[in-house]
């Protein structure tokens, strides 16, 4: 049997001149530490320059940035944020409300009622979706749903006009709830992937005990799979909604670009800061420039708060079910 | 072949929790020593710090000496990676690693340290294999991952991997808790042919198997909840096993706690 | 004698009605997904030709057929791959630096904090942030190579948390094995850590890749509209397939929506590729099958 060769060179057993092996270390180290450092640099850059940027157009703005409603950097140099804030949010929050139940419903169906083969298949599909470019939507909602939504905003508006929310005289396809509308179809997938991820995590051993107890299929849903999975669905949801607040090219399309606040989402009326920023940059002035780069701040502090909001749920949420478990 | 290890007065810390105090032995050369004793009581703690991976862990500290053959392995100008190129370790469950064939694995230490030529590697790696008495099982396949072996064949896979970077001791960190009889025979029998070219140090549970392969044994203990772990006594395998010295060794080998 | 008691009918109509919703909320979702589907590609089709593919939108007049999106093509193509060239190595080092070394250091978690928000950066804010740092206050001219800077922005972050999830996947028993071995750290990552995680960091990159290639808002304010191939990213405007699609369906003739429809259709191929690519690499090299 072969003994090992022995390499040892005398004194130095623990290879003081080890060092040499372990070169590469430093440098790897160092690197590493530099590109994560690097990323924080970049986050303080987009805050610095956006700020630099906008302070001199908002300097010479001749109106109230905060409450104006009005957006004539080029011209008159008023120009506030109010109505395209109203409308990002408003337009945002129309297309949670339409997608998040039915996101859940389509995670439940994936992950709890369909069989299981396809279900693989649906996962799949569903995560394609939400792959789907928004300017596809985008052409879609405008070529399309806007032409299509005209007869159900008349209904609407006809039968259901005593809501205010569906009131007002005139009624158009290009308004609030058409671009709600595809919005609501844009982060339908992503909501729906996170969701049915967070479900079929769901531990085996919670829904198996719900079944020894004889709970039928719903009852297992509502004592075991969705209490677990609330902190997910609604960290999912907010994500829907910063995504949908960001969302350009696609309500750039559709928004009918006034400048105003109202609730009567079928009437031809609506922006968003980020849809005002795609359709004026074209002919913006340099103060109509710094105009949009403040309004795009505003954006990124609003969906800022959203995303920190949701985080701070999950959060929570993860102390009680982690002390409930 | 295989050299002494002296420790004294060692101490490890995880953080401010100190694991185990004062320890201190001599561990002979081209011998088996056992560590036995109830779980939580340092034995692997004490195992790893002989070989520097007590530091792996984040917070981790050591305090006191290790001489392998009379240099410090504390000493501030040893490289931790040197010591861990003299001193090999097999892991409580086995662990190859998943992207790399047989050949690759055992040839693993050397390549990842630096060149070595084809016909070189190839006869340290047969040379390994034959070592840890696999040769035979997979000279045919020697392309094949290692994850596809059985846990007996992989964790004399990890052995091999280890004598091939030629260590002087080999740790054994509960090398056979994961493993059925048949396996942990095969694993017993190698570790007897292994000792005459390396220094073994073995952590088990199993006091059978500490009494039949190890030459020497160390027992460990807790002298409380939170306390840290220490070496009640060590000495012959036989003696530890037949004549104790300490109340508490007996009490221990004859299954009346732990 | 006992008989089996039949669950109340409370409890079963509740169970049924429950069902039938999930099953309706499926439908609503498959009617608007599936008709983006259908429209993009039986509309695409009636331009999807060797013309579009092959040639630019230059000397096309306002209502002219035919043109094609070949410049945009090549200049997403162009884009995205610089943005995988900056963003890539940055993300992944960085995930690295969270994982192996930065363990519960406060930079550490200062790093992963931001990554969160920066996750969370609506696509027009990275356009804008390049159009004020890069073209305004350095003075750069609108290029591909600023669009490539935006899309890396929102490609970063993806890039680092996926990277990083992969790598905490990978068991610690395999770093103690090679730290055992006696390989120093960094050898140890680039040679075990990293091929253990390869599969599974190539599919989060793919992801990251498809996301940002259907990006528009980015490009409109930073790489700018041109109707010619201009194959240097480097300078002067270049075109991007998403704002083709957006250019073309803002003109109001139909053979310019024909075309937007076209390059939806090329466009949503493209990631459809970049995805099927993904869930490949994720599929053919997978290490639980040993290879």
């Amino acid at each position: 049997m072969a003994t090992p060769v022995r390499t040892r060179d005398g004194g130095s057993a623990l290879g003081r001149s080890a060092s040499r092996r372990s070169r590469g270390e430093s440098p790897f180290r160092y690197a590493s530490t530099g590109a994560g450092i690097f990323l924080l640099v970049i986050m303080a850059a987009i805050g610095v320059f956006l700020v630099v940027e906008a302070v001199p157009a908002l300097q010479a703005n001749k109106g109230s940035f905060f409450t104006d409603l009005i957006w004539e950097p080029n011209g008159s140099q008023i120009f506030g944020i109010g109505a395209l804030a109203f409308g990002t949010v408003v337009s945002a929050t129309l297309a949670l409300i339409m997608a998040v139940p039915v996101a859940v419903g389509v995670a439940l169906f994936i992950s709890h009622y369909a069989p299981r083969r396809m279900a693989g298949v649906l996962g799949y599909v569903i995560d394609l979706l939400a792959a789907v470019p928004s300017v596809v939507y985008g052409l879609w909602g405008v070529i399309f749903l806007v032409p299509f939504m005209q007869g159900p905003s008349e209904f609407l508006n006809e039968y259901l006009g005593f809501i205010p929310l569906f009131g007002g005289d005139l009624v158009a396809g290009r308004s609030m709830l058409t671009a709600s509308i595809v919005l609501a179809v844009m982060i339908l997938p992503i909501v729906a992937a996170i969701s049915r991820e967070v479900f079929l995590q769901v531990p085996r051993m919670h829904e198996e005990a719900a079944l020894a107890l004889g709970a039928t299929r719903w009852e297992v849903i509502k004592v075991a799979v969705l209490p677990f999975g609330r902190p997910g669905v609604i960290s999912a949801s907010m994500l829907g909604l910063g995504r949908a607040m960001g969302e350009t090219i696609a309500v750039a399309l559709i928004f009918p670009a006034t400048f105003g606040i109202s609730f009567e989402i079928l009437t031809p009326q609506g922006n968003s800061i980020a849809a005002n920023i795609a359709n004026g940059f074209g002919e913006a002035t340099p103060i109509g420039r710094g105009a949009l780069i403040a309004s795009g701040l505003v954006l990124f502090i609003i969906t800022l708060l959203v995303n920190t909001g949701a985080r701070m749920i999950v959060a929570r949420r993860k102390e009680f079910s982690g002390a409930a478990s | 072949m295989g050299q002494q290890i002296q420790v004294s007065g060692l101490d490890a810390y995880y953080g401010k929790h100190k694991a185990i105090a004062d320890i201190s032995m001599t561990i002979e050369p081209q011998s088996i020593t056992a560590f036995i004793g109830p779980s939580g009581c340092g034995k692997s703690t004490f195992l790893r710090t002989l070989n520097r991976m007590h530091e792996v862990i984040p917070g981790a500290r050591v305090e006191g000496k290790v001489l392998l053959d009379g240099e410090d392995l504390y000493a501030p100008d040893v490289e931790p990676v040197a010591v861990r190129r003299m001193i090999g370790m097999v892991f409580q469950r086995p662990n190859p690693f998943p992207t790399m064939s047989i050949y690759e694995n055992v040839a693993a230490g050397l390549r990842l340290n630096g060149k070595h030529s084809k016909s070189n590697l190839d006869g340290i790696v047969e040379t390994s294999l034959k070592s840890s008495n696999l040769w035979n099982e997979v000279k045919d396949r020697l392309n094949k991952p290692g994850a596809g072996l059985s846990g007996g064949q992989q964790q004399r896979l990890c052995i091999a991997r280890a004598i091939a970077v030629k260590p002087e001791v080999l740790l054994m960190d509960e090398p056979c808790s994961a493993l059925d009889p048949i396996s942990t025979l095969a694993i017993e029998d190698l570790m007897a042919e292994l000792k005459n070219q390396f220094t073994i140090i073995i952590v088990t549970h199993n006091m059978q198997q500490a009494a039949r392969v190890s030459d020497r044994t160390a027992f460990f203990n807790l002298s409380g909840q939170g306390q840290p772990g220490h070496v009640v006594e060590m000495d012959d395998t036989s003696r530890i096993f037949t004549n104790p010295s300490q109340k508490a060794t007996e009490d221990y080998i004859t299954g009346r706690f732990g | 004698m006992t008989t089996i008691q039949r669950i109340s009918p409370n409890r079963r109509f509740k169970d049924r009605l429950v069902q039938f919703l999930v099953y309706l909320s499926f439908a609503i979702a498959v009617v608007p997904l599936v008709a983006v589907l259908w429209m993009v590609i039986k509309n695409g089709l009636a331009r999807f030709d060797l013309e579009f593919l092959t040639h630019s939108m230059r000397n096309i007049g306002a209502t002219d057929a035919g043109g094609g999106a070949y410049h945009a093509i090549v200049g997403t193509l162009e884009q995205v791959l610089l943005a995988s060239v900056i963003s890539v190595p940055i993300g992944l080092l960085t995930a690295i630096y969270l994982v192996e070394y930065g363990q519960g250091t406060r930079l550490s978690r200062a790093i992963s904090f931001f990554v969160d928000v920066m996750t969370g950066i609506p696509s027009v804010v990275s356009g804008l942030f390049i159009l004020a740092f890069w073209i305004l206050v350095l003075g750069f001219s609108f290029s591909g190579f600023a669009g490539a800077l935006a899309l890396s922005i929102l490609m970063m972050p993806t890039v680092v948390r996926s990277a990083e999830e992969m790598l905490l996947l990978v068991p610690n028993d395999l770093r103690e094995a090679s730290y055992a071995l006696g390989v120093p750290k960094w050898r140890t990552i680039t040679k075990v850590v990293l091929p253990t995680s390869f599969s599974g960091i190539a599919t989060g990159v793919m992801l990251a890749i498809a996301r940002v290639a259907g990006e528009t808002a980015p490009l409109l304010l930073t790489v700018f509209f041109t109707d010619s191939i201009n194959t240097d990213p480097f300078s002067g405007p270049q075109m991007g397939l998403p704002l083709f699609v957006f250019d073309q369906a803002t003109r109001p003739t139909d053979t310019a929506i024909d075309r937007a429809w076209a390059g939806a259709l090329t466009l949503i191929l493209i990631v459809m590729l970049l995805n099927l690519a993904a869930r490949l690499i994720g599929w053919w090299r997978s290490p639980a099958k040993g290879r």
